[in-house]
């Protein structure tokens, strides 16, 4: 059931769609297109396109998107040679029509997203998936937020509908690395040889590419990256390190070091109008547990309502916030106002 | 002298309809217009037995039983599945109960008791929608009877404990229904609809939070009156229903079209009759179904009168 690896480690590049967020949602097919050649060229093996918020997530709450992301699915499939293009399907946001088009746009992997307990919510989606053929991978996000053993059983809810490579997803960068070696074992021993194992990391605590090789020596094979880390909060693991990292360590990706240094330097670096940084926001995320992408949204919410960025990511922290909660950004900024004109 | 009630059942006797059941109750104490009679299951459980503890008729006998009572009621409150509600619908029409359907079947056309109720309330069935749409479109069309909306969007937050096992084998259900009834019934051109599950402990009172676009000249004080009367409107049955800030304007934007927003933020508190209060989604859905069966009921009164 879990599909044949060509390579020591499956590296997908999440340049184009969790570096949406970093882009406010306005890649170009231009950009798009640029992006995928690179990547195609270095033997990045699966790259992920769509809406920072997965399928559906043109919208008031996340952002609407400058060119619709179908036209962007449908130029990097034009553009890959060897590459799969996968897409992000978050339930609640995306539903199976989404996916249905985003197939016939090209896409041949979906990336199921649910929080780390309501992995239910995804057989609908992993069902249609297989019936379309697709490969087939399963996000458990804010993975800090529970224990490695419910992080193993709601994997194994995931693989039983069908999906072939849960994820231990990291989406607020705050795993320690205990805290990421527990979980990936603990998934790896839930699920066997039925599946294999993904890491997603963020690098807001700046762990993103040494849990990477802590995931790899913990059996761990799929591996998330973006270029240049453009994703969201202060990035992602960067694909580019990834791949030199992994290299040096003997651990075949099957990507050229210099291809994958040529896509993030030539390629990428000169359309980011914004690099994502280390700085007290981001920390504050991984310090706090909170989702990467409500790191824009706080800072609009901040500038709109004069309160300071940081304090309203603490509260997202404290006040348990899942992905996709990004409207309660703004209701936590007028909190925030509130209290101080008392 | 007052005319007499309409007799009722309420069919699956689950934690919706023994809610249901509480405030039917507490409905016709009020002096409202319905006698709930009957609550029926297809196998034995503690919402039968706490019904019959209640002085309720009731029994596992299913569709079969209730159909052989009498006097037959003359509403009936689905809780079941959609499943069995297709099942269970053709069968009412014919005996000429009227619907009142919880479940996702959406058979009969969908109402919103404040917002379009009037013009069902004779229909043989009605579709309670969904709880993002019971808690979202009485707001959605607050903005649409004031100004243009030529798209309408709403994000549920509800508490993990809250979401049963059909909601989750079928969520995109919930996407495209309620999506669908913040355009038609709400009065937006387009709707979209977006929900989100959240595990946090303490569970979290459930959210909703309803954007509308809207002219770049739209009357925003117009606007803001008519939303703080429809917030009025709806606590007559959902009392736990308010407005967590002011409604927030926000000014023409480029990637909107330039169009402005207006964004509202609520919260649903329960009536904690017999869900716990966290549970907002499902207590308005329960509250929504009473207001639509009493002004069902006062209706038929009426006729007959």
């Amino acid at each position: 059931m879990r599909p044949a690896l060509a390579h020591d480690v499956r590296i997908t590049d999440t340049t184009l769609r969790d570096g949406s967020h970093a882009m406010s949602h306005r890649f170009t097919e231009a950009q798009v297109r640029d992006t995928v050649r690179a990547l195609d060229r270095a033997g990045v093996e699966v790259i992920e396109v769509s809406h920072g918020d997965g399928l559906g997530g043109s919208s008031f709450n996340y952002g609407f998107s400058g060119t619709d992301e179908l036209t962007l699915i449908a130029a990097a499939a034009d553009e890959a040679r060897r590459a799969t293009v996968a897409v992000l399907l978050v339930p609640g946001i995306g539903t199976v029509d989404d996916l249905k088009k985003a197939h016939d746009a090209g896409a041949r992997m979906v990336r199921v997203a649910t929080h780390c307990t309501e992995a239910d919510v995804s057989p609908q989606h992993f069902a249609a998936a297989r019936e379309l053929g697709m490969e087939t991978v399963g996000f458990l996000m804010m993975a800090h937020r529970t224990s490695p053993e419910v992080l193993a059983k709601q994997a194994r809810i995931m693989v039983d509908a069908g999906c072939q490579v849960p994820y231990v997803t990291d989406s607020a960068g705050a795993l320690l690395m205990h805290e990421a070696t527990q979980r990936f074992e603990a998934v790896v021993a839930e699920v066997g040889d039925e599946a294999w194992v993904g890491y997603h990391g963020h690098q807001n605590l700046s762990l993103g590419v040494a849990n990477s090789v802590l995931a790899h020596e913990a059996g761990v094979r799929y591996i998330d990256g973006s270029l240049c880390a453009l994703g969201a909060g202060a990035g992602n693991s960067p694909t580019e390190v990834l791949v030199a990292v992994f290299d040096r360590l003997g651990v075949d990706t099957g990507i050229d070091v210099a291809g994958a240094l040529a896509a993030a330097e030539d390629v990428v670096r000169p359309y980011l109008h914004r690099w994502p940084k280390l700085d007290r926001n981001a920390i504050v995320q991984g310090w706090a547990g909170v989702y990467s992408s409500f790191l824009l949204h706080a800072e609009r919410a901040a500038e709109r309502y004069d309160v300071p960025t940081h304090e309203i990511l603490r509260r997202c922290g404290a006040e348990g916030l899942v992905g996709g909660q990004e409207d309660m950004i703004i209701d936590i900024a007028l909190q925030i106002a509130a209290e101080e004109a008392k | 002298m007052s005319p007499p009630k309409v007799p009722a059942a309420i069919v699956g006797p689950g934690n919706i309809g023994t809610d249901l059941l509480a405030k039917l109750l507490r409905s016709a104490e009020a002096g409202g217009a319905i006698d709930v009679r009957y609550v029926v299951g297809v196998v034995e459980s503690d919402g039968l037995a706490r019904a019959r503890e209640l002085g309720i008729d009731a029994s596992a006998g299913g569709v079969d039983w209730l159909l052989r009572q009498s006097p037959l009621p003359q509403i009936v409150f689905e809780a079941t599945s959609a499943a069995a509600h297709l099942a269970n619908a053709p069968r009412y029409a014919e005996a000429g109960i009227q619907a009142v359907d919880l479940t996702p079947a959406h058979l009969g056309p969908m109402v919103c008791p404040p917002v379009n109720l009037r013009d069902h309330i004779a229909a043989p069935n009605v579709s309670m929608i969904t709880c993002g749409g019971q808690a979202t479109i009485p707001m959605v069309h607050a903005v649409s009877r004031v100004t243009p909306v030529p798209y309408a969007e709403i994000v549920a937050s509800v508490a993990s404990r809250s979401a049963g096992p059909g909601t989750r084998a079928n969520i995109d259900e919930f996407t495209h229904t309620t999506s669908r009834a913040v355009a038609e019934i709400g009065g937006a051109a387009r709707g979209k609809a977006i929900i989100v599950l959240n595990p946090v402990e303490p569970p979290l009172i459930m959210r909703d939070t309803v954007f509308c676009m809207v002219g770049a000249d739209a009357d925003r004080p117009a606007i803001a009156r008519s939303v703080h009367g429809m917030v009025a409107t709806v606590q007559e049955y959902v009392p736990g229903y308010t407005l967590r800030a002011e409604p927030q304007f926000d000014d023409p934007r480029p990637d909107w079209g330039g169009n402005g927003r207006v964004a509202i933020f609520l919260e649903v508190k329960g009536n904690g009759d017999h869900l716990p209060p966290y549970a907002g989604n499902l207590d308005i859905m329960t509250a929504a179904a009473t207001r639509v069966g009493e002004l069902m009921a006062r209706a038929k009164q009426a006729v007959a009168a």
